[in-house]
C-alpha cells in the first residue's frame, strides 16, 4: 500500500477553515475570507475524490482503517480500565458514499453562501461555523468507532444549534437553536445508553470489532441487542427529525437558507440513517428493532407529508417535506434495504439542496418574503431558479427518469417484498407519494405560477455564483439515479449487505412502478385543479372542514402537547415541589442558628471579654482533649488488645 | 530524582504563607497587595508544576515524601506526600490561584490587604488538605481552609454577606466537631495519626467495627457537607450568591471529594461498602434535583450553585461506585469541572463587574457587543454540558459507562437524564445573557469587552478543555497509579477479592444481568474487576 489516501485532511482542512476564518476573519477582507472558506470544501472534496478514484481502479481494497499514531504505536482517545478508543477513521464504500455527497454538496452550497450572505456583518462566523459543520460530519461518516462518531454526531448539533441561531438577536432563531440542541439531546441520551450498552456487552465500540464479534455467534439475536438498537434509534429518530423528535426541524427553518439546505436537508438529517446502516449488523439480529424503524419511518413519511400540505412558508413546506423524506429512509432502513435507504439518502441530497437552494433564490429575490401566499408569477422573472426547482419538484414527485423515481421506487419495492406487513408499509408509502407530489406542485404553483400577488415588488434573478451550484444540482438531480439501484446495492454490498434480491415475478417490479408513478400524477393532477385551474377552493374546502384543517395548521398541536405533557408538568414540580423541598432545606439551618444563639446566650455569661478567662478556657478545653488522649492510650498499653500493641511497636521501629 | 523533590511541598505550603505575611506586612499603597498575591500565586503554580513534572508514574504509593516528627505527645508529625489522586488537584489550585488574584483585581476596592493575605493563607490551607498524610495535620489544614472563606464571605458579601457567611459558618464547621472526635478516637486506639498506618488498623479488624462505623460515619457527614451532597447543599448557593469570585471559583467540591477518596473510601474501605448504595441514591437525587432547580433559577450565581450541585453529585456517584476505573474518572472530572467552572466564574463575575447585577432577566443581546466574552462563555458552557472533544465529556463518560457497565444500569440511566437538563439550563443561560434583542441594561452601558489581562487568564482555560477532551491521557495515565494495583493498603482486601473471583472480564454477552437495585449492586460492585484487577 504505497499510495496514501490522506484520510485525515478530509475534516482536518474545514477545521483549518473553522479556525482561521473563526480566529481571525472578522478582521480580513470578505474576499480572503471567502477564499479560505471555500479552498476548504474545495480541498476536502478533491481529497475524498482521489480516494474514489484510486479505489474504484482497485488500486487499494476497501475498507481503508486508519489509526493515530505515534511511530507505531496506536495513540488511544481514552484507556482507562476496560474503556479502550482511539481515533480510527474507516473508509468504506458506505463512508466513501456519504463523503462525496457531503463534501460534494457541501461545496456547492459554500459557492451560493457567498452570495447569499454577502451582506452580512456576520460573514466570516457564518463561514467559520459551516467549515465547522464539514469537520464534524466528516468525522461522524469517517469515524471506526461508535464513540468517535458519536463526537461528529454531537458536533454537528453544536454546528447547527450556532448557524440555526445564526441570527441570534432575532429571538425565534436563537430559540430554535437551542431547541435543536436539546431535542437532539433528548436523542444523544438514548445514542449515549446504547453504547453503554454496547460497551458492556461487547467491550469494544469499534465497529468492525463489534460486527465479527457477531457474526461469530450466530445465534445471537434479539434481547439486549433489540434494546442497544432501539437506543440507537431514539438517537437516530432525534437527528433525523423522526416522530417522535420531529419537532425542532421546522423550527430550525429560522436559519439562513443555505444552512437548511446542506444542513436540515442534505447531509446532517441523514445522519440517523447513515447510523443505523453503519450499525445494521445489529438490526439485522433483531426483528423488532427493525420493525420498529419500519413503522416510525413510515409513520413520520405520511405525517409530516399531511402537514405540508397546509404550509404556507415555502421553507416550512421543505422542511415538512425533509422529515417525510427522511421516513422514507428509515422505512427502507426497516425492511433491511440499506442500499435503497443509502441511494434516497444521495438523491435527496441532490434533488433537497436544490430545493432549498431554489427557494433561497427565491426568497432572497423577494427581499425576504417567505409567505407563498405573497409570491406568485415567478416563472417569467427567474427564469433559471424557476427550471431548476421544476426539475427540482419534477424529481421528489418520483417521474421517471429523474433520480428520486429510482430510489423512491427501490423503497417502495423493498417494503412491497418484505412479507406481509410489507404490504401495509408500501402503501403508506405510496399515499405519502401522492401527498408528496401534491403539496410540491401545490407550493410550484403557489410561487411561480398565477399573477404576483406582490406586485410593487420588482423580482431579479440571483447572481451567477448562486446560479451555478442550482444548475450543477440540477444536473445531478436529473442524473443522479442513473445507476440504478441494482448497481448501487451491488457496490455497497460489502458495507451494509445486498439489496432484497429481484422478485421471482419480473412484472411485479413494473406493476409496482407504475403504480407509484400513477399516484404522483394524481397529486400532480389535484395540484392543478386546486391551485391553478380553481385557486378558490382551497379555501372552500378548509372551511367545509374547519376542524381537519385547524388539525394540520397546527401541526396536530404536537409542539403544544409536549409542552402541557412534558415541558410543563416538569417546571412545575421543579417549582413547587424541589423548591419546596429547598426552601426547607436551607431552612433548616436557621433552625440550627436559632438554638446556637440561644445557647450563646447562656453561655454569655462565660464570655467576660477577659483575656484571661479566654487562655484559661481554651486551656481547660486542651486539657480535657489531652486527656481523653492520654486515658485512651493508657488504657491500650495495659495490654488489653496484646497483638495492637505489638503492631504499633514493630510499625514505630519501622 | 531532583534536588528539589524533598522540599517542594514544604514550599508550596510556605510560600503562599509567605505571601500572606507580605501582603499583611507591606502599605496598602497602589496595586502593591494585587501585585504581591499575583506573584507570589505564579510562583507557587511554577513550584506545583515540579510535582508532575518529576512524578513516577506507575508507582505504587507517595512520592515527595516528607515525615518528621512534629509533636511528641500526642505523635504529630509533618508528614506530607503526593500520588496519583492528589497531584493533578494540587496542581488545579495551583492554576486557579493567579486567575483567582486577576479575577479580583478590579473586583475587591476594599481592605485588599486584608483579602489578599486570607486568600493566600486559603491557598496554604488547600494545598495542605491535598498533601497531609497526618490525620491531625490533615485536620488542621482543613479547619483553616474554612476560616478565611467565612470571613471573606461576610466581609465582601454583595448582597447579604454576614447571612451567607454565618450560613456558611454552621454548615461547615458543625460537621467539623466530629470529625475532630473520630480523629482522635482513632489516635486514641491506635496511637497513630499515620494514614498508611492507620488504613492497615481499618482493614485489619482489630478495631470494634461498631465504633468504626460511626467515625466513618463522622468523616463522611464532613466531606458531604463541603462537597456538597443533597440534602446538605444548603450552604451552597448562599456562598456562591454572596462570595467573592475568586473564593467561589475553589470552594465547592475539590477538598471534599478529595478527601471523600482518600480519607472515607481509602481510610474505611468496609464502612464505606456499607454506605454507599445511600449515597449512590443521595448522589442520583442530587443530579437531577440540582438539575432541575438550575432550570427555574432567575440569578445566575444560584443557577451555578445548582449546576455545581448536579456535577458535582455525579463525581460522588463515581466514587461510591467503588472501582477503580469509577474513582479514575472522579477525579479527571473534578479536574474538568474546576477549569470549567472557573473558567464560567470568570466570565460571569467580569459580567457581574460591567453590569452590576447577577439577575439573568436584565439581560439580553449581549453577543453582539460583547463577542468574545460571548464566545468563550459558549465554548465553556459546551465543556460544562459534556460535549465530545471537550473536557467534561471524557470524565462523564468514563463515569456513566462505568457506572452503567460495572456498578448499577438504573443509576447511570438516571444520571444520565443530567444531559438532557444539563443543555438545557445552560443553554437558557447563554441564551437569555447573549442572544435576542438587547436589553435595557445592555443598551445602557458602553461595549467593555474582555481586557488583556482577562482574556490571559481564560485562554489557558480554554485551551485546557480542548487538551483534555482531545488527550486525557496526559492525566488519566498519573491519576490511574493513583487508584489501580498495587492497591493502597486498605484496598488490598478489596482486591484480594477481586483476585479470588478470577477473571470476569467483559466478553460478549457474558450474562451481564444487571441488579436492577442499588443495595445488591454495590456487593457485585466490590467482586466485579471489569477486568482491570488483571490489567
Amino acid at each position: 500500500m504505497n499510495q496514501s489516501l490522506h484520510l485525515w485532511l478530509i475534516p482536518l482542512l474545514p477545521f483549518a477553515g473553522f479556525l482561521l476564518n473563526g480566529l481571525l476573519g472578522h478582521r480580513e477582507s470578505r474576499f480572503l475570507v471567502s477564499l479560505v472558506a471555500l479552498a476548504a470544501p474545495l480541498a476536502s472534496f478533491i481529497v475524498v475524490a482521489r480516494a474514489a478514484l484510486i479505489t474504484w481502479n482497485g488500486a487499494i481494497g476497501l475498507p481503508v482503517t486508519r489509526n493515530l499514531a505515534h511511530g507505531h504505536q496506536t495513540l488511544e482517545w481514552i484507556n482507562l480500565g476496560a474503556i479502550h478508543i482511539d481515533f480510527s477513521f474507516v473508509l468504506d464504500q458506505l463512508s466513501l458514499v456519504m463523503l462525496l455527497v457531503v463534501t460534494g454538496v457541501g461545496f456547492l452550497i459554500h459557492v451560493y453562501s457567498v452570495a447569499y450572505m454577502r451582506d452580512d456583518p456576520g460573514y466570516a462566523r457564518y463561514f467559520s461555523y459551516l467549515n465547522l459543520f464539514l469537520f464534524f460530519m466528516t468525522t461522524l461518516v469517517l469515524a471506526g468507532n461508535v464513540l468517535l462518531m458519536f463526537v461528529g454526531w454531537e458536533g454537528v448539533g453544536l454546528a447547527s444549534y450556532l448557524l440555526i441561531g445564526f441570527w441570534f438577536q432575532k429571538p425565534l432563531a436563537a430559540a430554535a437553536g437551542k431547541k435543536a440542541f436539546i431535542v437532539n439531546r433528548i436523542g444523544d441520551f438514548g445514542f449515549l445508553i446504547g453504547i453503554f450498552l454496547l460497551l458492556a456487552n461487547f467491550g469494544t465500540l469499534t465497529f468492525s470489532e463489534i460486527s465479527a464479534k457477531l457474526a461469530a455467534s450466530p445465534t445471537f439475536t434479539g434481547g439486549v441487542l433489540t434494546t442497544i438498537c432501539l437506543c440507537l434509534l431514539l438517537g437516530a429518530a432525534g437527528k433525523s427529525a423522526q416522530l417522535p423528535l420531529y419537532v425542532w426541524l421546522p423550527d430550525a427553518m429560522e436559519g439562513p437558507t443555505p444552512v437548511s439546505a446542506l444542513i436540515h436537508a442534505a447531509t446532517m438529517v441523514t445522519a440517523g440513517v447513515y447510523l443505523i446502516a453503519r450499525t445494521h449488523f445489529l438490526f439485522d439480529r433483531s426483528p423488532i428493532a427493525l420493525a420498529t424503524v419500519a413503522i416510525v419511518g413510515a409513520a413520520t413519511a405520511i405525517f409530516a407529508a399531511t402537514i405540508g400540505l397546509v404550509q404556507n412558508d415555502i421553507k416550512r413546506v421543505l422542511a415538512y417535506s425533509t422529515i417525510s423524506q427522511l421516513g422514507y429512509m428509515f422505512l427502507a432502513c426497516g425492511v433491511a434495504a440499506y442500499s435503497a435507504a443509502i441511494f434516497h439518502l444521495v438523491t435527496h441530497a441532490f434533488f433537497k439542496a436544490l430545493l432549498f437552494l431554489a427557494a433561497g433564490s427565491v426568497i432572497h429575490a423577494m427581499g425576504g418574503e417567505q409567505d407563498m401566499r405573497k409570491m406568485g408569477g415567478l416563472r417569467k422573472k427567474l427564469p433559471v431558479t424557476f427550471w431548476t426547482m421544476t426539475i427540482a419538484v419534477f424529481t421528489i414527485a418520483g417521474f421517471p427518469p429523474l433520480a428520486a423515481f429510482f430510489s423512491k421506487d427501490a423503497i417502495l419495492y423493498a417494503a412491497f417484498v418484505s412479507g406481509t406487513g410489507g404490504k401495509v408499509l408500501w402503501f403508506v408509502g405510496l399515499l405519502t407519494a401522492m401527498l408528496t407530489a401534491l403539496y410540491m406542485f401545490r407550493l410550484w404553483y403557489m410561487t411561480f405560477f398565477g399573477e404576483s400577488r406582490t406586485p410593487n415588488l420588482h423580482p431579479h434573478e440571483s447572481p451567477w455564483s448562486m446560479r451555478a451550484p442550482l444548475i450543477i444540482l440540477a444536473l445531478l438531480s436529473i442524473c443522479g439515479g442513473w445507476i440504478g439501484i441494482e448497481k448501487f446495492s451491488a457496490h455497497l454490498a460489502p458495507s451494509v449487505g445486498l439489496h432484497p434480491p429481484a422478485s421471482s415475478t419480473p412484472h411485479l417490479e413494473l406493476i409496482l412502478t407504475i403504480v407509484a408513478v400513477l399516484a404522483a400524477l394524481e397529486g400532480w393532477l389535484i395540484a392543478d385543479k386546486y391551485y391553478r385551474r380553481k385557486t378558490e377552493r382551497p379555501a372552500q374546502l378548509a372551511a367545509a372542514v374547519p376542524k381537519g384543517y385547524k388539525l394540520l395548521a397546527n401541526k396536530y398541536y404536537v409542539d403544544e402537547i409536549y409542552g402541557a405533557v412534558l415541558v410543563k408538568p416538569l417546571f412545575a414540580v421543579s417549582r413547587y415541589v424541589l423548591g419546596g423541598i429547598d426552601f426547607l432545606l436551607t431552612g433548616a439551618v436557621w433552625l440550627l442558628a436559632g438554638t446556637a444563639s440561644f445557647t450563646g446566650m447562656i453561655l454569655q455569661r462565660w464570655q467576660s471579654g477577659n483575656m484571661r478567662s479566654y487562655a484559661a478556657w481554651l486551656t481547660a478545653a486542651a486539657a480535657v482533649v489531652l486527656l481523653f488522649i492520654f486515658y485512651a492510650s493508657i488504657g491500650t498499653y495495659l495490654g488489653t488488645r496484646g497483638i495492637d500493641v505489638q503492631l504499633n511497636l514493630h510499625w514505630m521501629g519501622h | 530524582m531532583s534536588a528539589f523533590d524533598p522540599i517542594i511541598l514544604t514550599l508550596i505550603l510556605l510560600v503562599p504563607l509567605a505571601g500572606a505575611v507580605l501582603v499583611a506586612l507591606a502599605p496598602d499603597r497602589a496595586k502593591l497587595p494585587n501585585w504581591i498575591a499575583l506573584a507570589t500565586t505564579l510562583v507557587t503554580f511554577l513550584l506545583t508544576l515540579h510535582l508532575p513534572a518529576h512524578f513516577v508514574t506507575g508507582l505504587s504509593g507517595f512520592q515527595f515524601e516528607v515525615n518528621l516528627p512534629w509533636i511528641a505527645s500526642p505523635a504529630i508529625y509533618y508528614h506530607v506526600g503526593v500520588d496519583g489522586l492528589s497531584l493533578w488537584l494540587i496542581v488545579l489550585v495551583g492554576l486557579l490561584a493567579p486567575i483567582g488574584v486577576v479575577a479580583s483585581w478590579n473586583a475587591i476596592q476594599t481592605r485588599r490587604k486584608v483579602f489578599y493575605s486570607l486568600f493566600l493563607v486559603q491557598q496554604t490551607a488547600m494545598f495542605g488538605v491535598f498533601v497531609a498524610l497526618d490525620l491531625m495535620l490533615y485536620y488542621g489544614f482543613w479547619e483553616l481552609s474554612l476560616v478565611p472563606m467565612a470571613i471573606l464571605i461576610a466581609m465582601y458579601g454583595r448582597k447579604e454577606g454576614s447571612k451567607a457567611a454565618l450560613k456558611f459558618f454552621l454548615f461547615t464547621f458543625i460537621p467539623s466537631a466530629p470529625l475532630l472526635v473520630a480523629i482522635l478516637w482513632l489516635y486514641a486506639r491506635t496511637h497513630t495519626f499515620n494514614f498508611t498506618e492507620l488504613q492497615y488498623q481499618t482493614a485489619s479488624g482489630v478495631l470494634p467495627a461498631g465504633a468504626l462505623f460511626w467515625v466513618a460515619l463522622a468523616f463522611l457527614f464532613a466531606f458531604a457537607v463541603k462537597v456538597p451532597i443533597f440534602p446538605l447543599h444548603g450552604w451552597l448557593a448562599d456562598t456562591y450568591n454572596e462570595a467573592p469570585v475568586a473564593l467561589a471559583m475553589v470552594v465547592a467540591g475539590k477538598l471534599g471529594l478529595y478527601s471523600m477518596l482518600r480519607f472515607h473510601v481509602g481510610l474505611f474501605p468496609a464502612q464505606a461498602r456499607a454506605m454507599a448504595p445511600l449515597l449512590m441514591v443521595l448522589a442520583v437525587v442530587g443530579i437531577l434535583y440540582g438539575a432541575c432547580l438550575a432550570l427555574l433559577q432567575r440569578d445566575f450565581w444560584r443557577l451555578m450553585a445548582f449546576a455545581a450541585l448536579s456535577h458535582l453529585s455525579l463525581i460522588v456517584l463515581a466514587i461510591y461506585g467503588l472501582t477503580l476505573t469509577g474513582w479514575s474518572g472522579a477525579v479527571y472530572q473534578i479536574l474538568s469541572h474546576g477549569v470549567v467552572d472557573g473558567a464560567l466564574f470568570l466570565l460571569l463575575g467580569a459580567l457581574e463587574i460591567r453590569y452590576a447585577t447577577s439577575t439573568i432577566a436584565s439581560y439580553g443581546g449581549l453577543a453582539a457587543k460583547l463577542p468574545r466574552t460571548a464566545s468563550i462563555f459558549v465554548v465553556a458552557t459546551l465543556a460544562m454540558i459534556g460535549l465530545p472533544m471537550l473536557s467534561g465529556f471524557i470524565g462523564e463518560f468514563i463515569i456513566l459507562s462505568n457506572t452503567f457497565g460495572a456498578v448499577n444500569r438504573t443509576a447511570a440511566v438516571l444520571a444520565a437524564l443530567a444531559v438532557i437538563l444539563g443543555a438545557a439550563y445552560m443553554l437558557s443561560l447563554v441564551q437569555r445573557i447573549f442572544y435576542g434583542p438587547e436589553s435595557e441594561l445592555a443598551n445602557s452601558k458602553p461595549a467593555n469587552d474582555l481586557r488583556i489581562g482577562e482574556l490571559a487568564v481564560l485562554a489557558p482555560l480554554v485551551v485546557l478543555m480542548l487538551v483534555m477532551g482531545l488527550a486525557p491521557s496526559l492525566w488519566l495515565n498519573s491519576i490511574q497509579s493513583g487508584v489501580y494495583p498495587p492497591p493502597p493498603a486498605g484496598l488490598r482486601d478489596l482486591q484480594g477479592e477481586i483476585h479470588s473471583q478470577g477473571p470476569a472480564g467483559l466478553t460478549l454477552c457474558c450474562g451481564l444481568s444487571a441488579p436492577t437495585e442499588i443495595p445488591t449492586s454495590i456487593q457485585k460492585a466490590s467482586q466485579r474487576p471489569e477486568g482491570e484487577a488483571q490489567r
